[in-house]
Order: structure tokens, then sequence, then C-alpha cells
């Protein structure tokens, strides 16, 4: 059974930068508690001598040619941001 | 107590692709805020990046510039860290398997070993303002590529010495240009301190350096830091610090994430990048002479010294020029001095880069060739540079417009003599009782009369003439 503390669950919110109340942090320990024990499933077959698989294509990479294609008006692309000031996108202050 | 530093340094260039790395946005720097961006670099949900061909060509030709093992098979992962200069909230980059690993450089004998080359996208620039942040993601996308040293490094002038090494053979192969104002160029620094026979100490890494003397002013400072550290007792932590230019200092940024909360994972938009031999061979022949192999060609082709070759071969211009001239001037020594101590001098006083300046190989020769048919002396050559230096104005046309061109003529010059003479009859009277050195003031003020357009050797002749001499 996998356990996940709840030191490490406030770690996780840190790098994602999420503030969680005590309830959520119980909720999601539980919560994700359960998705690894059901990951943990497929830790039970000996893998020991096949080659990880991150692809199921048995290709390389497709390349594209250098060419410059700047079709996009930045108008349009800053509407999508919840706030933008002048040509930037707008966040809450860092530092 | 024998402490030693070991230093590894992390530089970071810019690919000199004309688009980005997994999208075709413009690479161009000094664009308005946001106006080379799209969906793929600006991290919207559905869009796939797609590798850019000239990116992995130019990677691979920096590698093998750099000795390195160019990988059949390499992989992209996903950097995952939260910040907003990364729309996507991971970076797209390379772990276990990097593209090129097991470099060298020489630094003057000794070896510095290169662990790995690897591809990344850079992140979008922030700026602060009052009250909130404001995001740039021109550079989001930007390609690059991540030089990894071994620890070898022992000082920090060594730091130096490597980093202008690294920059020479990245802009000798042309993959970059190497602009640290443009941020084209960037480096981190990681230091601690052993004593000797025992393993490594705690390391720390430095951010926010901006030149390779930075680097340099704050190595001394963290290593003596850390050995203050130490010799009281105490322990050096792993962390990142930041360098104050202004104050010489560095000082704790955080506490450093453990690789493990970069959550590394493969890359699932990307399928594995697959470089075949030939291609590399075939770039194998687009890596050029590189400086160091330039400097001993130099020294052995044009008997130049070491220190003036070495010169020479600092930038790459600086070589094209020096060997342009040469193609219409073959007096190698001569066109070195000219190079090393008249643009070089005229360079450093205006602070300008041989690139914008007005000087060009055929106008420095034409002026050669003109002191060495005698229309001007080599002194008033000096000024004639100067002025070709500050408007690139033609040699021939300058001399024109000053009245340059040299004397030469005996009835202009008997001219001048006797007037010379007729002013000094004590030097005249040195001279006779057998004080030779005399000519040498007589000349000096024919000089001065003619504004140094006297042919010497002509003048000299016929002062001695003058003076009675029998020649």
């Amino acid at each position: 059974m996998a356990e996940i503390t709840k030191k490490e669950i406030e770690h996780l919110a840190l790098l994602s930068r999420l503030s969680l109340s005590e309830e959520e942090k119980n909720t999601l320990s539980q919560q994700i508690k359960e998705i690894l024990n059901y990951v943990e499933k497929v830790n039970e077959l000996n893998t020991e001598n096949v080659t990880p698989t991150f692809n199921v294509l048995p290709l390389g990479e497709r390349l594209r040619e250098d060419k410059v294609d700047n079709k996009f008006d930045s108008q349009s692309l800053l509407r999508n941001a919840p706030e933008s000031e002048g040509n930037f996108f707008k966040v809450p202050k860092i530092v | 107590m024998n402490l030693e530093a070991v230093i590894g340094l992390e530089v970071h260039c810019q690919l000199a692709s004309c688009s980005k790395i997994f999208c075709s946005c413009p690479t161009k720097f000094g664009a308005l805020p946001n106006t080379q961006v799209c969906p793929v670099c600006l991290g919207l949900p559905g869009v796939l990046p797609v590798f850019n061909k000239r990116v992995l060509e130019l990677a691979i030709i920096s590698g093998l510039a750099l000795s390195c093992k160019i990988n059949n098979h390499s992989r992209f992962h996903r950097k995952n860290y939260f910040y907003p200069d990364l729309p996507k909230a991971y970076q797209i980059s390379q772990y276990d398997e990097p593209l090129a690993t097991g470099g060298s450089i020489n630094l003057d004998g000794k070896k510095i070993g290169i662990t790995r080359l690897h591809l990344e996208e850079d992140a979008g620039k922030l700026m602060h303002a009052e009250g909130a942040s404001l995001v740039d993601f021109n550079r989001c996308g930007i390609p690059l590529i991540e030089i990894v040293s071994e620890p070898d490094i022992r000082s920090p002038e060594e730091a130096y010495a490597y980093l202008t090494e690294i920059k020479a053979i990245l802009q000798y192969t042309e993959v970059s240009n190497c602009n640290m104002e443009e941020g084209s160029l960037r480096c981190d620094v990681n230091v601690s301190i052993r004593r000797e026979g025992e393993g490594l100490g705690e390391k720390v890494e430095i951010k926010n350096l901006n030149s390779f003397r930075g680097v340099e002013k704050a190595l001394h400072y963290e290593i003596e830091r850390q050995i203050e550290v130490i010799k009281s007792g105490r322990k050096v932590f792993q962390e990142t610090r930041l360098f104050d230019e202004k104050k010489q200092v560095t000082f704790t940024m955080r506490a450093k994430e453990e690789a493990k909360d970069y959550r590394y994972f493969p890359e699932p938009d990307l399928l594995p990048l697959i470089v075949e031999k030939e291609q590399i061979e075939s770039l194998k022949s687009q890596v050029p002479e590189l400086a160091s192999q330039k400097k001993e060609r130099f020294m052995k082709d044009y008997g130049l010294s070491e220190y003036d070759a070495k010169i020479l071969t600092s930038t790459k211009e600086m070589a094209i020029f020096f060997e342009t001239c040469l193609r219409s001037y073959d007096k190698p020594k001569i066109v070195n001095n000219w190079i090393t101590t008249e643009l070089l001098g005229l360079l450093a006083e205006k602070k300008k880069k041989l690139a914008d300046s007005l000087v060009k190989p055929e106008l420095l020769t034409k002026m050669l060739l003109l002191i060495d048919d005698g229309v001007i002396s080599g002194k008033i050559g000096k000024d004639v540079f100067a002025e070709i230096f500050a408007s690139g104005k033609d040699p021939e046309e300058i001399i024109k417009e000053k009245g340059l061109v040299q004397i030469k003529d005996t009835d202009s010059l008997y001219l001048v003599i006797d007037e010379v003479l007729s002013e000094n009859p004590q030097a005249i009277k040195d001279y006779q009782e057998g004080k030779k050195k005399a000519v040498g003031s007589l000349i000096g003020q024919i000089m001065k009369k003619t504004m140094g357009r006297a042919n010497p050797e002509l003048a000299n002749q016929l002062l001695l003439k003058r003076l009675g001499e029998d020649i």
C-alpha cells in the first residue's frame, strides 16, 4: 500500500504554487493515495529486461525546415490572457 | 588544512536559427513584446511542437567542435517548474539521453572535460512592475544548447579562460553570435570546496552572471566565503546564490530544488531524436578551422609570434580581416603591426567593435601600398589611417584632400633645408666640429616644417650634401 504524507502533499502544492486548505490536503492525500495504489498494480509485473516504452511509434522525430512564419498578431493572442497591459501578459507580482 | 576549489560551469548558448526550436516564430532580437509568439510557444492547449532541422544541425556542429560524441539516439524530457516565464509550466529539455556527451577543450595544455551538450528551449522574460509582473514570451522557445563542463576547473581565472575559449569556439563555428548583452550566451556556476584527498563538498550554484569578468569576480568572492565557513567549523549548504555585481558579493536566492522536484519525464509530444552516422559525417565537414588551429597556422605560415597570432585569432572576424588584407598585400608582419597597434588601439579608444568600424581590409592595404610606393611616409600613414577609421574614406582621397603627399622633389626640399639651416647656425657648427648627432635635430625641424611630408631618406641625403658631405 502506497502512503502519502501530509508533508508530501504540502511539498507538491508548493511546487505547483497551490494554496490548499487543511481539508483539501486531507482529501487530496486520500485521493492521491488511491491513484497510487491503482497504478501500483503495474509494479507486480517483472519488467527487468523490458526497455521502457515512451512512444509506440517505431520512428524518430520528424524535422521541420527552419522557416519563419509569424502570422499571429499579438492582440488576438493577448485576448486569451486573464490580464494584459500594453503588449504584455500581466501576472501577479513575482519576487 | 589544504583546501581547493572545484568548479563546474554550465553555458547556455542561443543557436543561430531563423525560427524557434519547436515553432516557426522568428528569433530576432529586440522585437516589441509578444510579437514573436504563437499558440505553440505560448503553450495554448492542443498544440504540438515540431523540432527544427537547422537547430539540430547547429547543435551537432557545436558538439563536434567541442570534441563530443554525438549520440545516435537522444530524447526530449519535460522539466517541470511553475513560474510565469514558462507558460506550459514545463521546459522541454533533455535529461538522461542528451544529444552529445564526453567532449573536452584545451586550455594551454590543460584539458577541461565537457560532460554533455543538450538541447532545450528558452523561457520568457519577466519585468517587475508596480503591483504586478509583466511577461514577454518572445524568448520563449528560442533554441538553446546547454554545455556542462566536468568539475575540472580549479580557479576563477581558469573559469574565465574556459568561457573565453568556449565562446571563441562557438563563434568560429558560427552556431551562435554569443552576444551576452542580448542574452545569447549565459552562464551558471557550480562551486564547492574540497579538502585535499576527500570527496566533494556541498556545491553552491551561482546565477545572475552577466559577464565573464562577473563570473571570475563572483567565484573569487564565493570561494573565499566557503573557505571561511569551513575554517570556522561550520558547514556549507547546498543552495542557489545570486551575484550582486555592484556590491561584488553573492547572496542566498533559495535552497536549491533537487533534481527530483523537476519531475522530469519523457516528452510525449516528441519522438526520439535519431541522428544517422552519415549526417554526422557530412556535418563534420562544416566544422571550420577553430581559433587554436588558426593560431598555430598563423605562427607557422606567417612567422608571427604566439602573442600576435593569439590576438589576431581572438575573434573570427579579426582573423578574416587579417587574411583578407594579405590577399592584396602579402607582408603579414606589416599587416599584423597595423592591426594590432593602430586598428586595435583606435577600436579600444572609441569603444567600437571591428564589425562596426569603417576600416575595411581594402582601405588598409591600399594605404600600405601608398606607403611602399613612397607617396606618403609611414608616419603620415598613421594620420591617414585614423582618418580612414573616422570616415571610411579612400586613403588616396584623404591624402589629396589634406595635401599629405610626400615631398620628393629636390627643389622643394632644398628650399626647406636652406630655411632650416639659416635658422640654425649653431647646429651647423656642431656638425662641422664632429657632432654628427646634430643632423637628427635638423631633420626633425625639416619634418616639422613640412608637416611630416618630406621623404625622410631624400631629405637626409640632401641635408648631408648641403653640410658638405660628398655623397
